[in-house]
């Protein structure tokens, strides 16, 4: 197959590569060997989406049609500069979280079930990635089934009987929150007979009047907002992220909330366009007191958690409040700074949990006591941590400090001062739930028969993939022209229709 | 009202079953009658579906000069989909709850809380 041949499929080669390793996984059923072949696998779908964005920076946006059927009777993709650039932040943390994820699934998983771990988490990534290219409602769906169906699995395979009960409850909320989704496609077909997103955008103008449509509208964005754990509807979130295996988490929150956000604002800016959801159906006077809402509280609560998992869990949901408050601001600042704060959350996070992986597999628990004296037994993994959470507070010079300046630029903008105070506010939050982990590391001894022998530096293959991304997150700080400049060109691509 | 009410009797049906399920799904402790509200609340959505492509008097979608009303075969296929996931859902959940249940030794929400937070106290 020629290059060109490549490039032109490029949209459903995202799909198919992981789709394709999931089976391949299950039939080699070796461990080693199924982690060699997933590892390749999330680093060539990398490498699609790294040729995606390329295309889309080059070319503009494009559409893809699956199987030659033209929309909207066939099921197309549809790239521009914001799902590109979702899917580049998806495949790159799944990128970076398998190679680590070899030694920490043997320490936590059981020998003969870890190959089912790799093919979860394949058919994980291959949902992710769909919900993010394609162009029909009824097709993130699916693709949203398929994530999440893998993701209860995950979640699952945790470590002790709470992991099957957060994946229960996780489960059961999910469903809900997906079957909402259908309930609203479905009222918007009935009304429009189309289920292609750009179709519909053109059919809704029309009909905004409609209770059929505004119902739609409810339902769909309820059932999104579920997914992606805006508070108050988070509480699945905290046990999920807590309960399974720490590579897992580290790959879910860098990836599940951010598509299930991505999804939540395609459908609010493209499919309904910005007028029909800020001005008939004013959704911002819900969103940013609900996203405010859960900045303040899920940090404060993140400053009592004991339980690191659980803390970094409940930050998250914190995190997601920043970026939908950034599209609560419907403004080209707010916007980007959202979709920025999507790209170095994922940095900052990922970076996190994979730390933590480091101290699970070394130490075992992770709780604020357990990290007494830490700091001079890994102190690489600690530093990484410590770095990490600086960029999750937004220190200057780091990645999280450029999203946090579009968010507060965005609300001064519209004269919001008390939004901006906040933001601001909510980053000393972070400094102390952050920094209550870094003083027991550092500077409460260690308790005598305390940490286990074993705890020492963790090995090496976890180390590099730690700080590449803590590396990344000093990068993206000080030289924001590749995440910021892609997130203003998808800011600008969803606001297309408003001015 | 009645009217409408009449002739419209299987989106009735549709929202009973939407919140008996939903009900079900909140205000039931056992994990598995949370499962089965679950499947009472999808099943509504299929109903839904299933009604939004159905024209009263019409056909099967084939391609023929005697009929000119077809029912629309969209919806049916679309549902078909959401079935196959519904199935895959409550298998995985039903997975989920063996595994609970060996877990705990008891499928009654509030007692596995009890366990949890005896756990907790015990632990801290």
């Amino acid at each position: 197959m020629s290059a060109t041949a490549v490039m032109a499929h490029l949209p459903a080669l995202a799909v198919v590569v992981p789709l394709m390793t999931a089976p391949l996984t299950v039939l080699v059923n070796r461990p080693a060997l199924v982690w060699r072949l997933a590892t390749l696998s999330c680093l060539l779908t990398f490498a699609v989406a790294v040729g995606l964005l390329a295309r889309v920076l080059e070319l503009g946006p494009f559409v893809y049609e699956i199987g030659g059927w033209a929309a909207p009777w066939g099921i197309e993709y549809r790239i521009d500069a914001f799902n590109a650039y979702v899917v580049l932040v998806v495949t790159g943390v799944s990128a970076v979280a398998m190679p680590f994820a070899r030694r920490s699934v043997e320490r936590e998983v059981e020998r003969d079930r870890a190959y089912l771990l790799y093919c979860a988490w394949m058919l994980a990534l291959t949902g992710l990635v769909g919900i993010a290219v394609t162009g029909d409602l009824f097709n993130v769906f699916v693709f949203l089934e398929i994530s999440s169906l893998a993701t209860y699995v995950l979640v699952s395979m945790g470590r002790g009987r709470a992991a099957p009960l957060a994946a229960l409850r996780y489960l059961v909320v999910g469903t809900v929150g997906a079957t909402f989704f259908l309930i609203g496609v479905g009222l918007l077909y009935e009304m429009t007979g189309s289920l292609n997103m750009a179709d519909l955008a053109a059919r809704i103008p029309p009909i905004a009047d409609s209770r059929v449509v505004h119902a739609g509208f409810v339902f769909i964005v309820l059932g999104l907002a579920l997914k992606a754990a805006l508070f108050p509807l988070h509480a699945w979130l905290p046990g999920a992220y807590g309960a399974a295996p720490s590579a897992v988490t580290a790959f879910l929150a860098g990836t599940a909330t951010k598509v299930a956000i991505y999804a939540l604002l395609r459908v609010v800016f493209t499919v309904f366009g910005a007028r029909f959801a800020f001005g008939t159906m004013a959704f911002d006077v819900l969103l940013v007191p609900l996203a405010l809402a859960g900045i303040l509280v899920a940090s404060a609560v993140a400053v009592f958690q004991q339980d690191l998992k659980r803390m970094l869990a409940y930050s998250s949901v914190a995190q997601i409040g920043y970026m939908l408050l950034g599209a609560g601001l419907v403004s080209e600042a707010g916007l980007t700074g959202g979709i920025v704060h999507m790209f170095n959350h994922a940095l900052a996070k990922t970076a996190l949990f994979l730390a933590l992986g480091c101290i699970a597999y070394r130490v075992g628990t992770v709780t604020v006591a357990s990290m007494a004296g830490l700091g001079r037994r890994m102190p690489w993994t600690m530093a990484a941590f410590v770095l990490g959470g600086l960029s999750l507070v937004g220190v200057p010079l780091t990645a999280g400090f450029v999203s946090k300046w579009y968010l507060v630029q965005a609300a001064l903008e519209r004269d919001l001062w008390w939004v901006a105070a906040i933001v601001l506010f909510a980053s000393v939050l972070a400094l102390i739930y952050t920094g209550r982990v870094a003083e027991a590391a550092y500077f409460r001894p260690a308790v005598p028969g305390g940490l286990p022998d074993r705890a020492r530096e963790a090995p090496l293959s976890m180390l590099v993939p730690v700080w590449l991304l803590v590396g990344l997150n000093f990068y993206f700080g000080i030289d924001a022209a590749l995440s910021a400049g892609v997130a203003g060109e998808a800011a600008r691509g969803l606001l297309g229709g408003v001015s | 009202m009645l009217e409408l009410l009449a002739l419209h009797y299987n989106y009735l049906a549709v929202v009973v079953l939407m919140m008996t399920g939903l009900y079900v799904v909140i205000a039931n402790g056992n994990l598995v009658k949370k499962v089965i509200g679950l499947n009472i609340f999808q099943t509504s959505v299929f109903i839904l579906y299933i009604s939004f492509g159905k024209r009263l008097g019409g056909t099967a979608p084939i391609l023929s000069p005697d009929f000119e009303l077809y029912s629309n075969p969209l919806p049916h296929v679309l549902i078909l989909t959401a079935i196959v996931v519904g199935v895959a859902t409550t298998a995985l959940a039903l997975a989920l709850v063996i595994r609970i249940h060996r877990g705990y030794g008891t499928l009654e929400e509030d007692e596995i809380e009890r366990i949890e937070a005896e756990e907790q106290g015990g632990a801290g």
